[in-house]
């Protein structure tokens, strides 16, 4: 995939930080919390029973962690039963162990080990909810509501301006980008579809998704600067699928 | 259609960061190092460019980091 647009510093990945000053008691437990961590690494890495421990604790952890993250999302699965929740989070932490320990060696530690296993069973379980909750929505992929996006009745001289940006957006999607750039934009931006539904429903990946919408955005954004707007002001931090 | 504020921020949801930023796959290789660096008090951004951009700009890989930095946080 060639969507890398920096580098994301791997030499950065083999640094030790200094640690900014804390009280002794947090301290105290974060050295806690990074010897718990390194002890689970060690008995992976080991065979026989310190490696089955090891396993069974790891498992422990990672459900812990599929609960968290269902937890989070209870809202839209609330539809579910406990035990279809308990499934869930077992299928997730089943799923993330195996990846995790299938690549265990490539570990490098440039994390606490933990927070590197949570994030395999947070993908799993985010991925699972997300797909749960949408399994019995229709995503459109033909959809044309990216036309009705501009606002017919502005006031102020700001929304003057947005309505005006937001009609040279409309007439951008239409002429600047591909079909498949479309789809994707208008699924992804408009509609709110979450990325690993749609992955889903068109057999392929997050990454291979998120590069279209990239491209589709780089696109959009050249089209604007042509047309003359000042795109500066318009960055966000992130939202909620 | 909504105006003022609810305007901006949709153009700025629709446009995304407009920054350099890594792919879904990077960010997963490096959330974990990410939110280490943020939860102990260090400039995660400045030690791994590109991630915060991309966190801006995918709402999914925004999920995950902050669903992994409350987590680590509470364990």
């Amino acid at each position: 995939m060639s969507v890398l647009l920096t580098s994301p510093g791997r030499g950065a990945s083999r640094r030790t930080y200094a640690r900014p000053r804390v009280s002794s008691s947090a301290a105290d437990a974060d050295l806690a919390r990074a010897g718990r961590s390194q002890a689970l690494l060690d008995g992976l890495r080991q065979v026989g029973p310190a490696h089955d421990a090891a396993v069974a604790e790891l498992h422990g952890l990672l459900l812990r962690g599929a609960h968290h993250e269902l937890g989070r999302r209870r809202s839209a699965l609330a539809e579910l039963s406990r035990d279809e929740l308990e499934d869930l989070a077992t299928q997730a932490a089943d799923d993330a162990l195996v990846a995790i320990l299938a690549k265990l060696d490539t570990f490098r530690g440039a994390s606490r080990f933990t927070t590197w296993a949570y994030k395999f069973v947070l993908l799993e379980a985010g991925v699972r909810a997300r797909r749960r909750a949408w399994q019995d929505r229709e995503v459109a992929l033909d959809d044309t509501s990216w036309r009705r996006l501009a606002d017919p009745a502005p006031g102020t001289q700001q929304e003057v301006e947005d309505a005006a940006l937001l009609r040279a957006t409309v007439a951008a999607i239409a002429t600047a980008l591909t079909p498949h750039q479309r789809r994707v934009f208008t699924a992804l931006a408009l509609n709110g579809v979450p990325i690993d539904v749609l992955a889903q429903r068109l057999g392929t990946t997050r990454g291979a998704l998120y590069k279209a919408l990239h491209d589709a955005r780089r696109a959009l954004r050249r089209a604007l600067a042509d047309a003359g707007y000042d795109l500066h002001d318009h960055g966000h931090d992130g939202g909620a699928t | 259609m909504s105006s003022g504020h609810d305007a901006r921020d949709r153009i700025a949801r629709l446009l995304g960061p407009g920054e350099p930023e890594v792919t879904c796959e990077q960010c997963f290789e490096l959330l974990d190092q990410y939110v280490d660096l943020e939860l102990a008090g260090h400039d995660a951004d400045a030690r791994l460019p590109g991630m915060r951009a991309h966190l801006a700009g995918c709402p999914a890989c925004h999920e995950d980091h902050e669903s992994l930095r409350d987590l680590v946080r509470r364990t």
